[in-house]
């Protein structure tokens, strides 16, 4: 680090306390953000752990058999994250797709990305209270985890827009000549050729968006409900769908929300802030993997 | 096998419209080749119709904004009228549910206290945020680094709810008992929490800067007889300055915009905001109160809701600008 200084003057005293205190300010920094991701790990883990169990985690609320347990809100957030996906899925590879293959006007593609800068940027809060307005109330979905869901479409649309659009870019140009050059249309080009080869931008994106919405919890506060009953099953067939698409209640964050602010029950919040550390964990491995394997293509 | 069957195609065509001149005896040739034209047709047509769906898909993004900026001005208005512009931005008191008739909804508190939140989470944010990520970039040493921007990441995927709960358990009992107050939900505790939360953005946006200075500039900088921490400083920092710029207006963005974990550490009431007392931030107000707020008061907080976007739409047009400014110079 140091070995230019035999060959050169000695540094000035003014110099050298600069250098010292410099670099004790970037090792204090380190030191500190390094304390603070252990602490917060740690802690969450010490609170957390002695109060799961298998029971918590496979089991509805039940007051009068003084059961806590959160499937229900592992149902929800996994029905949000599916219903989410169906829909944003084709949106938004489609618009990636518009963007990078079809566009030749440009002032409509910086239309296009102006709106999706400004979608990424907006706040939370915005999307749940214009997702309450529009989808609970001006669409007539109620409050409910599919009006969540539709609110969620909005917040990760630009996600995976992204991704896709990175994935997309890595193609080739001489695959997309040697498919046209053979007679195919723009589009069998596209289906055949283009989008086998960008898969891995898309699941990367797909996992991104399931990373988002696991850790939302203001919009599905204010569509989905904050109920931790279970919301699924019926008698009948027609009962049973009813409540599939009507379904309300409350994910995980929510659910830990509920349990930290409204109960109190700090032991439990701890349980389930166990619960998302780890699925944030398997995400963040999983969006690696996905990302060196889009390299390596 | 889709492919040959097309290009066998024209060339069919082609052979067929070239014997059409050509004796009239050959009809038997013409017949496929027709066959093979009509479904070229229908491909045609396939074609057009999933051109129109690919600018559908990009135009939903702009349909998106459209309806969030139209619905948040159409609710957010009434209020607005009702209270008056002057009363509703510059009022100091904030009583929407008061029953004697006396409500008054002035947001003044909440648009301090949210300005104040995010300087104060900037101010203390972003020194750590470059320096660690100057640390990551330059100083570290490779694995050590990759470990740390790992951990880095994880931080990242944490739901802000965590945040909030951690922060309850662990800074509100600390500063309850450091001050020696009555309880510690205070605009410091929302402030540390934001802090956190926006290190995450800040040092990988200022690391990816830091990283795309071209080596050139840092040699030459060592070649002239500098250390290396002054060329990290002097030379790659400045270099590197509209990405840290980015950084830091990305991390004002994160910070305006987050709710759930400053409403669990704030306290939630509109006093003008100072470091030790309990405040409301404009996220906090509706994150707080749509659950139980009724007429008047569900629009005002529909109008605090505009007031925000008209804050973000600002940030966000800085970071463009930034961004821009970004490569154009790169």
């Amino acid at each position: 680090m140091n070995s230019h200084e035999s060959i050169t003057a000695p540094l000035s005293a003014r110099r050298r306390t600069w250098n010292g205190a410099v670099r004790a300010l970037l090792y204090a920094a380190a030191a500190l953000i390094c304390a603070l991701l252990v602490f917060l790990i740690g802690y969450i883990l010490y609170r957390g752990v002695p109060n799961l169990s298998w029971q918590f985690l496979s089991s509805e609320e039940s007051v009068i058999n003084d059961i806590e347990g959160i499937l229900p809100s592992i149902l929800n957030t996994l029905y949000v994250i599916v219903a989410t996906l169906i829909f944003i899925l084709p949106l938004g590879v489609g618009s990636a797709i518009y963007l990078t293959e079809y566009a030749t006007n440009k002032k409509l593609v910086s239309v296009i990305e102006f709106a999706t800068e400004t979608l990424s940027g907006m706040p939370s809060i915005i999307f749940a209270l214009v997702g309450m307005m529009v989808f609970c109330q001006a669409v007539g979905l109620g409050t409910s985890l599919l009006a969540g869901a539709f609110s969620l479409v909005m917040m990760t649309l630009p996600t995976i827009i992204r991704t896709t659009q990175e994935s997309l870019k890595t193609v080739p140009q001489s695959y997309r000549e040697g498919s046209l050059a053979l007679g195919s249309g723009k589009w069998h080009m596209i289906r055949t050729v283009v989008l086998p080869s960008s898969i891995d931008g898309i699941v990367t994106g797909c996992i991104l968006s399931i990373g988002r919405i696991v850790g939302e919890s203001a919009v599905l506060m204010f569509t989905a409900g904050m109920g931790m009953r279970m919301a699924f099953g019926g008698d009948t067939v027609a009962k049973f769908l009813d409540n599939f698409f009507g379904a309300a209640g409350s994910t995980l964050t929510v659910s830990l929300y509920v349990y930290a602010k409204e109960r109190a029950d700090f032991d439990h919040a701890f349980a389930v802030a166990v619960v998302l550390l780890a699925i944030a964990l398997v995400i963040n491995l999983a969006a690696k993997l996905a990302g060196k394997k889009l390299k390596k293509n | 096998m889709n492919e040959y069957a097309t290009v066998k195609g024209e060339i069919g065509a082609v052979k067929a419209r070239s014997e059409k001149q050509g004796s009239a005896g050959r009809a038997a040739e013409r017949a496929p080749a027709e066959r093979i034209d009509s479904r070229r047709g229908v491909k045609d047509v396939m074609e057009t119709v999933m051109k129109a769906v690919f600018v559908v898909c990009g135009l939903v993004a702009v349909g998106f904004v459209l309806i969030i900026s139209i619905y948040l001005i159409i609710s957010g208005l009434p209020a607005i009228r009702e209270v008056g512009l002057w009363n509703f931005l510059a009022g100091t008191n904030w009583d929407p549910a008061n029953k004697s008739g006396n409500a008054e909804f002035g947001i003044l508190p909440m648009i301090f206290t949210s300005i104040y939140g995010t300087c104060g989470a900037i101010l203390i944010g972003v020194p750590i945020g470059f320096l660690m990520a100057v640390f990551l970039s330059k100083v570290a040493d490779r694995r050590a680094a990759a470990v740390i921007r790992e951990v880095v990441d994880l931080l990242a995927g944490i739901p802000s709810v965590v945040y909030g709960l951690v922060g309850m358990m662990v800074l509100l009992p600390l500063i309850r008992e450091g001050f020696d107050l009555p309880a510690g939900d205070t605009l410091f505790a929302a402030i540390i929490v934001l802090a956190i939360m926006i290190l995450p953005s800040i040092i990988s946006v200022s690391e990816t800067a830091l990283n795309a200075v071209p080596r050139e500039y840092e040699e030459a900088s060592l070649a002239l007889g500098a250390t290396e921490l002054e060329t990290y400083f002097r030379v790659s920092a400045p270099a590197a300055k509209s990405g840290i710029a980015a950084a830091v207006v990305l991390g004002v963005g994160r910070a305006i915009g987050e709710a759930m974990a400053i409403l669990m550490v704030a306290g939630n009431v509109a006093n003008m905001p100072s470091l030790l007392s309990s405040v409301k931030f404009l996220t906090t107000a509706i994150a707080g109160e749509m659950g139980y707020a009724g007429d008047l008061h569900r629009q005002a907080l529909f109008s605090i809701g505009l007031v925000l976007f008209l804050f973000i739409m600002l940030i966000n047009a800085a970071l463009n600008l930034f961004l821009k400014h970004n490569k154009e110079g790169s």
